[in-house]
């Protein structure tokens, strides 16, 4: 198992090279110039000769291969170059937004997870009653509703039958209870989609497992129907579901630009919305790394847990 | 229940189950998978199943404890007494009470059966902690006694192991091990070597016996191998389409059978002792739809002796001849007397015979299969492997001849197969074909005159083609016959060939039967006219009185049109009746080679005798004096198998010598080639 982890730890590096050279290359390519927009948005008439001393100020116009090189030095030092609009370095800039990013993304992950088993469960045991009708329409409907539209539902709801909480976040841990009154909705409005995907696997998946030949031999030694269902059933059956929830994350992170902006929450999401307008090359780089860096570090604890979960995989290696 | 009737109740019977029927409630239809069956059985006896695939068999034993699926399945019965008591009326959670505990159950698939994510020992505890109200503790010293009881080496160490880790063998021990946890009064065992190998089902079996005759458990078991319940059986139950349709000893049963099904049955198995003396018996057609079940008799549409009376339903009642005995026929009398005649109408045909002093048609010559497989796949770690699936194998086949390759699973069969026709580019070797030495170019030549024939009929025809379309297929590829009307009619023409109705040309593969589908596979080869066929496990999919059908068809062509074929196959019996010539292989290489006759009556190889020990004939009486010698262990890994003679390490005449060099093939008679260095001390 050990092995295994170390393993997959390392498998990580190269993943992530990789990821940092495409995200490089893709975005030199993408038209659009930040020089001319900054000194545009001052106002005011500029010069040819002005964006050019701004672009050799700023580095621009290196060779692509000096800029590739300064980058790729720069990543292991923690050093993600400056913000082309604000002048600040871009780690600076991530850093003093990704807790609250981080914050909504863990806390929907917990309510997602939370909120699938139990339906997912009582849909695939009570399939086909009233029950699992409720339970398949209610999630039917985290896949058909977008992010946005259901975080702007939220807020009408919350304004009609009480007060918003107030603006600007408080940190978890001066003051739990505004900020858990913050989170939650935003935290329902991405969590929605995932939850329901996460239950829909998990009752797919409970059903599979059931009618496998070995929950009849756990029935025919005359195990309670109890352990039959959750020793026997269930692990097998969080081993898709696993998989789903890693998945998933990448739609999760999707999910947060969106509802970050719809709740005017100062998170990367919003950040990136910014970069992209804003043509922030070095910001966007260093977003798109940081994410993607997210993305497979959850990878990683989720072939972890299937590795824990099955010894099938843990003894491969 | 009144204490009285229990008091009166013979003690000795344990299982009394009468008027047992069970309804499958469909979306748009009902199937009655059981009808109406009676049977009983005593402390300590041994009671076969026997009937051909979905007769209801599985879905009985299954009622007993009610672990079919609640919501579709109907279980109804007058009572079904279990040691006095009646259980019919009991709830799943009063049921599981005597689950695993009074009455076990061991099933058919080995692989599938234990959970994969949970240790071996937490498996087999699971029953002494929840009936015995075994502490952990205890529960592990007992699933260590249990396990070694059942032959598993080092009980200790692989109580942690998973099922993963365990073969085929191992895992249908531990089942039984479960089975056996907390000393049950009745086994029930739905086919529990079918997917073995017939060296383990010998292990397996014996084992069986054993134990629960010193521990006086009664065993139901389910089969389809006449042989397997000529060998163990004490009784033995014949079911046909959900109904039994007669019960006697096994010594009845095999002696004196009286329905005309199970006559039919018995001659339709070829014999592992004794050379084909002419076609096998087949009985005509297919078992009836359950979802419509005839009205009289279900036998009737495929009964040789059918008579108006049979219109009306037959009931079980006592065989006059046999105390015990009971047979559902209106005929059973008339049966008995022409039993020979009712089947063996079928003209004697002998095996043809081919030339032996013409030239091979193929001649392989030290061919190598070798496979390199990477057995750990990471970014920084990789290892991998070579697995000599085929190691210098060197044979020929004449005109008109069969050739039979018997094996275990993993000795290398189909490797050979697929080596010749170049579906794998052998390592080394080489293969001459109508004095064409074949290589990755010159097979396209030669692809028209060597067909195949594979195991599974379903996966090797194209679902979304009709069956005219499917043979009409390689005729317009290989040009054959290029105008419209001409090829139709050769269609007709292939498929009365190989006994299918021409309007059958206008069905999809999924509205064939098993046996049907092997067919059309068969005429699909024969469209090419072909010179040799090899034929890869063609009947191990297919029950007894349809693999009848298709060996007698595979011989009648043969016979009329001169092909040669290489006939693989695991079952011994059906590779004795079909072959001139037999090849055993053992991991990747020749054991020995012979004809038919010289292989099966003086085998020289100790495997071979193993091979032929395992197997069980189908007649008690024979099988009552047969002493059996069981090989031991399994077969090693062929990643790493063992130096010398591939066979050492499970070899009962092993001595040091074996291990020094790999024994070539050597001449014992004309005929007859053995490697095994001890052939002359044998016959010293
Ligand atoms: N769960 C089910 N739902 C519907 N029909 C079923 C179900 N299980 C079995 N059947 C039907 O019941 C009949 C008897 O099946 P059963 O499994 O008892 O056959 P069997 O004699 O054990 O055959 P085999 O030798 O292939 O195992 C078949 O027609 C089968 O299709
Ligand atoms: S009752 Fe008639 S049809 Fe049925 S098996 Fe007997 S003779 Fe044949
Ligand atoms: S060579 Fe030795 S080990 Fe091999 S079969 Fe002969 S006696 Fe057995
Ligand atoms: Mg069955």
């Amino acid at each position: 198992m050990l092995k295994y982890a170390f393993n997959r730890i390392l498998l990580m590096i190269p993943t992530l090279i990789a990821v940092a050279i495409i995200v490089f290359l893709v975005l030199r390519v993408v038209p659009g110039d930040i020089v001319e927009l900054k000194l545009t948005a001052e106002g005011g008439e500029v010069s040819m000769e002005q964006i050019e001393a701004e672009k050799k100020r700023l580095g621009l116009n290196d060779p692509l291969h000096i800029q590739f090189y300064n980058y790729m030095i720069g990543i292991p030092q923690g050093d993600l170059g400056i913000s082309l609009w604000t002048e600040k370095p871009v780690a600076e800039e991530i850093g003093s937004r990704i807790g609250l990013s981080f914050q909504l993304a863990i806390f929907s992950t917990i309510l997602a997870v939370l909120l699938a088993f139990p339906l997912g469960t009582l849909s695939a045991l009570f399939r086909g009653t009233f029950l699992d009708y409720v339970i398949r329409i209610i999630t039917i409907g985290g896949i058909a509703v977008p992010a946005f539209w259901l975080g702007m539902l939220l807020i009408m709801l919350v304004l009609s039958f009480g007060k918003l909480p107030p603006l600007g976040t408080v940190s978890f841990f001066v003051d739990p209870l505004t900020n858990f009154n913050q989170m939650i909705w935003p935290a329902i409005s991405v969590g929605y989609r995932y939850t329901s995907v996460v239950a829909r696997m998990l009752r797919s998946s409970i059903l599979e497992v059931l009618s496998e030949d070995y929950i009849r031999t756990a029935r025919a030694k005359g195990l309670y129907e109890r352990v039959v269902i959750v020793k026997h059933g269930m692990r097998n059956a969080l081993l898709p579901t696993v998989t789903v929830i890693g998945l998933e994350f990448a739609f999760l992170l999707g999910g947060l630009v969106v509802t970050e902006s719809v709740f005017n929450l100062n998170g990367i999401g919003k950040l990136f919305i910014d970069s992209v307008i804003r043509n922030d090359l070095n910001l966007l780089q260093g977003l798109v790394l940081t994410v993607a860096t997210a993305f497979v570090l959850v990878n990683l604890i989720v072939d972890l847990c299937y590795a824990a979960l099955d010894p099938r995989i843990r003894y491969q290696s | 229940m009144s204490v009285s009737k229990i008091k009166k109740y013979n003690n000795d019977v344990l299982l009394d189950v009468l008027n047992l029927s069970v309804t499958f409630e469909l979306k748009n239809a009902s199937v009655k998978a059981v009808d109406n069956i009676s049977f009983k059985i005593k402390r300590g006896e041994f009671l076969a199943v026997v009937g051909e695939s979905g007769c209801g068999k599985s879905v009985s034993a299954l009622s007993i404890l009610k672990l079919l699926p609640p919501k579709i399945a109907k279980i109804e019965s007058t009572h079904l007494i279990f040691d006095g008591v009646d259980i019919s009326n009991w709830t799943t959670s009063q049921l599981r009470e005597i689950r695993g505990k009074r009455i076990s159950m061991i099933f058919q698939e080995p692989m599938t059966s234990l959970n994969p994510v949970l240790t071996i020992g937490d498996q087999i505890t699971e029953p002494l902690i929840t009936h015995l109200k075994l502490t952990a503790n205890e529960a592990q010293n007992r699933a260590i006694e249990l396990m070694s009881m059942v032959g598993i080496p080092e009980p200790e160490n692989r109580l942690n192991q998973y099922p993963h880790q365990f073969s085929g063998g191992m895992r249908q021990r531990v089942m039984i091990a479960i089975g056996l946890a907390c000393e049950p009064d009745l086994i029930i065992a739905d086919e529990p070597t079918t997917a073995l190998d017939v060296t383990i089902q010998a292990q397996i079996l014996e084992l069986l016996k054993d134990i629960s005759k010193r521990l006086g458990i009664a065993v139901i078991m389910i089969t389809h191998n006449l042989g397997v319940v000529a060998a163990y059986a004490d009784n033995v139950n014949v079911m046909y389409a959900a109904c039994i349709i007669e019960t006697g000893s096994s010594n009845d049963i095999f002696k004196n059978p009286s329905h005309p099904y199970t006559i039919g049955l018995l001659r339709s198995v070829p014999r592992l002792d004794k050379s084909r003396e002419g076609k096998l018996a087949t009985i005509y057609g297919l078992p009836p739809n359950l979802m419509n079940p005839p009205s009289g008799c279900r036998f009737a549409e495929r009964c040789p002796i059918y008579e108006k009376q049979c219109d009306n339903s037959p009931a079980l009642i006592d065989n006059v001849t046999s105390k015990n005995a009971k047979v559902a026929c209106w005929k059973t009398d008339f049966a008995k007397v022409t039993g020979a005649k009712m089947y063996a109408s079928n003209k004697k045909t002998k095996k043809s015979v081919p030339d032996v002093n013409a030239t091979p048609i193929l001649t392989v010559n030290n061919l190598k299969q070798h496979f390199n497989i990477s057995l750990r796949s990471g970014w920084f770690t990789s290892k991998s492997g070579k697995v000599k699936a085929v190691d210098d194998v060197s044979f020929s086949i004449l005109p008109g001849e069969t050739v039979g390759l018997v094996g275990e699973s993993g000795c290398g069969k189909t490797s050979v197969g697929r080596s010749i026709l170049h579906l794998n580019n052998p390592t080394n070797g080489d293969i001459n074909f109508q004095n064409i030495s074949m290589n990755k170019d010159s097979i396209a030549l030669v692809r028209r005159d060597m067909q195949v024939i594979f195991q599974d009929p379903f996966s090797s025809l194209n679902p979304r083609m009709t069956i005219g379309k499917i043979l009409e297929e390689p005729l317009i590829v290989h040009k054959i016959i290029n105008d419209k009307a001409s090829r139709l009619k050769r269609v007709n023409e292939l498929l009365e060939q190989v006994g299918l109705y021409t309007y059958m040309a206008d069905r999809y593969p999924h509205e064939l039967s098993g046996g049907q589908r092997q067919r059309v596979g068969i005429a699909r080869a024969l469209a090419m006219e072909p010179k040799l066929i090899i034929c890869d496990e063609p009947v191990s999919a297919l029950d007894v009185s349809v693999q009848a059908q298709i060996i007698n068809l595979l011989e009648d062509l043969q016979a009329e049109l001169g092909i040669s074929y290489l006939f693989i196959a695991h079952d011994l019996a059906v590779v004795r009746h079909i072959s001139h010539k037999v090849i055993v292989m053992y991991l990747g290489k020749i054991m020995e080679v012979a004809d038919e006759k010289s292989l099966y009556s003086k085998p020289q190889h100790p495997y071979t005798k193993a091979l032929l020990d395992a197997a069980p004939v189908p007649d008690p009486e024979i099988e009552k004096n047969r002493k059996r010698t069981i090989l031991k262990g399994e077969l090693p890994s062929p990643l790493n198998p063992p130096p010398g003679c591939v066979f050492s390490t499970r070899c009962p005449e092993y001595t040091k010598e074996c291990s020094k060099l790999t024994p070539p093939l050597v001449k014992f008679t004309d005929e007859h080639f053995v490697s095994c260095i001890k052939v002359k001390e044998f016959n010293a």
